[in-house]
């Protein structure tokens, strides 16, 4: 539905360059909500922003439903007919939800129907419409002033919904909102997402935003794609950063003479008492270090640290099988033994799956921890595994 | 001088201030507005951007804005022989006031439609919206109370102004106040002529500021 190529963008400036998107290649699946997230300065503002062509690419491709927008005509905001046309067809909410004061919450919505031409009852009709879909149907003579931020944003997605867009995007649009709005918002999305079968593309820096409605994810950092791919994919994926910071293990690494593993139980596995039967039938100690139960995407997911006696040779046995339960097994410790060297400290062509050296804002500090040069001991379907 | 010989004289005076400003207004403003939009569709990063062209509208209305009135208006007198046919009378003192107004609207306007939120224009654009739609819909709506405001302070200062074509025979409250005044040594009608002015001026001014609060009640939170 979404498909970029090699999307550079480069900012210039009298006496400067500023690299703001360093050959992005996204594909955004029709119906799903994908997640692009990253620090500040990553680049997804600019990212979203080439994506309508608000801001033009320097150089790469943004293909939105089949029409390849890069090659309509216009700068950026000198759009011609043909672009403003397909930009008409791509919905858009913002983080300061940018509704017009002047204007009645029906006029707001009102306003992207009048570009399109719709005559006068007939936008009356269908802002009605757009209004009720979001839940405000009585708010529409209030003025935006009037409303509270969660239901400004409704507004705004009233109207970015005017033009009946099969793609819709969103920058930061739940930051200025309490976490309570925020579920909200984020509901009325996954609603929409599924009622009209809405692609959404949506830009954050909070974790919990991509652990609550999205589909599939892509971490940013100084403007390339750092990994992206299926939230449940990745979770299953060792040593997936995005996984490590969609649900970060908590507690300290292994005292010397121990073993450190990482274990996260997701699909079937999430209710086994995979550890008690470890230690039944391995008879080993296993002391648990740090856990965590939450729901990402919909799915139940786990997440524990545990610490095994003795070294890792010690216990090849015991992670082995952990691996047949069909979890995920991750060494954190590993990452420091000979002949595995760390990932250059810059200019690591991506994905470097854990260079640590970039964790998205939210849980950096816990998860970068978590994440730094994690090994993987294969665990291969552990998805489907035990099921 | 008696009350029955002022009263014609404030009539007409008064009535040929309220006519002298309201054209000239209207001149201001038909050709103040598009200069300050302008200035901020033409300037770096604008929709329209185009510095050579803003700095030559910005250049013009700076000296049309600093030159005095007085000197605009003694400059402008074969412009206005040319145009009404005389330079003398309320009607020819339209040309200069109208003239004299345009830079300072359009000034403020500009200053008006810069305050307009950046994102808000994002958000047209973004529906498909074009540098019309922009215009129309976004800046001029969103920038009402501040145009409002700003109209306010054009028609004071082109009160003020008309005042002071009085002196070379634009006629109006000025004229009435120099002539019976200064020549005819008929102060106590200065002062009242003044008092009118003042009145008039006062009546714009809480005009204007009842306009402005109308329309800024909905950006408010409560109403
Ligand atoms: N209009 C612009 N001009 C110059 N530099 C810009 C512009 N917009 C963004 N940048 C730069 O591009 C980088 C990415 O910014 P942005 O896309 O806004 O990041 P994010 O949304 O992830 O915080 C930053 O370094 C920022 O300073
Ligand atoms: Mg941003």
């Amino acid at each position: 539905m979404i498909t970029t190529t090699d999307l550079t963008k480069v900012y210039r400036s009298r006496d400067r360059e500023v690299t703001a998107l360093d050959g992005v290649s996204l594909h955004v699946r029709p119906g799903e909500v994908f997640g692009v997230i990253g620090r500040s300065g990553a680049g997804k503002s600019t990212l979203i922003r080439c994506l309508n062509l608000l801001e033009r690419p320097t150089s790469g491709t943004v293909t939105v439903d089949g029409v390849d927008l890069t090659a309509l005509g216009g700068r950026g905001h000198r759009a011609r007919r043909p672009l403003r046309q397909a930009r008409a067809r791509i919905g858009m909410i913002f983080q300061h939800f940018n509704l017009l004061s002047s204007r009645t919450v029906k006029g707001n919505v009102e306003l992207p129907l009048e570009i399109l031409g719709l005559g006068r009852r007939e936008r009356s009709r269908k802002a009605l419409e757009l209004l009720d879909l979001v839940g405000l149907a009585d708010k529409a003579k209030a003025y935006p002033a009037q409303l509270s931020g969660g239901q400004k944003q409704r507004v705004g997605i009233a109207r970015a919904l005017a033009g009946d867009p099969k793609v819709l995007l969103s920058d930061e649009a739940t930051s200025a909102l309490d976490p309570e709005t925020t579920r909200s918002v984020l509901g009325l999305l996954r609603d929409l997402n599924r009622q009209l079968g809405l692609t959404i593309l949506l830009i954050t820096h909070e974790m919990d935003v991509v652990k609550t409605v999205c589909d599939s994810a892509a971490l940013m950092a100084e403007g390339r794609i750092v990994e992206s791919g299926a939230v449940s994919e990745l979770l299953a994926t060792p040593g997936s950063r995005l996984a490590h910071e969609l649900f970060p293990v908590g507690g300290p690494q292994g005292a010397a003479g121990r073993t450190t593993v990482d274990l996260t139980f997701h699909g079937a596995t999430a209710g086994d008492p995979v550890v008690s039967r470890l230690a039944r039938t391995h008879g080993i100690d296993v002391s648990i270090v740090g856990a965590a139960l939450d729901t990402v995407g919909g799915h139940q997911v786990g997440r524990m640290r545990i610490e095994l006696p003795g070294t890792f040779e010690d216990n090849v046995l015991a992670i082995g099988f952990l691996r047949e339960q069909g979890l995920t097994v991750e060494l954190p410790a590993q990452a420091g033994l000979p002949g595995q060297g760390a990932p250059p400290p810059d200019g690591a062509p991506p994905p470097p799956p854990a260079s640590g050296r970039t964790a998205a804002a939210g849980r950096a500090g816990e998860a970068g921890e978590a994440g730094e040069g994690a090994e993987t001991v294969g665990a291969e379907g552990a998805e489907g595994g035990a099921a | 001088m008696t009350w029955e010989e002022m009263r014609p004289l404030l009539e007409q005076g008064t009535i040929d201030t309220l006519y002298m400003t309201f054209w000239s207004t209207l001149v201001a403003v038909l050709g103040g507005l598009p200069l300050g939009v302008l200035l901020v569709l033409t300037d770096r990063g604008g929709p329209l951007q185009n510095l050579p062209l803003n700095r030559v509208i910005g250049v013009v209305v700076n000296v049309g804005r600093s030159l005095p009135f007085i000197i605009l208006m003694v400059a402008l007198i074969p412009v206005t022989r040319s145009i009404v046919g005389t330079a003398i009378g309320p009607t020819a003192a339209i040309v200069p006031l109208a003239i004299g107004a345009i830079p300072f609207f359009a000034r403020l306007v500009e200053t008006a439609v810069r305050e307009v939120d950046h994102g808000l224009v994002e958000a047209a654009w973004a529906m498909g919206g074009g540098t019309w739609t922009v215009v129309l819909k976004v800046l001029l709506p969103q920038a009402l109370p501040s145009l409002v405001a700003g109209l306010t302070t054009t028609v004071i200062a082109v009160i003020g102004y008309s005042a002071m074509a009085g002196a070379v025979g634009g006629g109006g409250l000025g004229t009435l106040a120099l002539t019976y005044g200064y020549q005819r040594f008929e102060h106590g009608f200065t002062l009242i002529t003044v008092a009118v002015l003042v009145l008039v001026v006062t009546a714009v001014q809480l005009l204007g500021d009842g306009a402005v609060r109308l329309l800024a009640r909905r950006t408010r939170t409560s109403g």
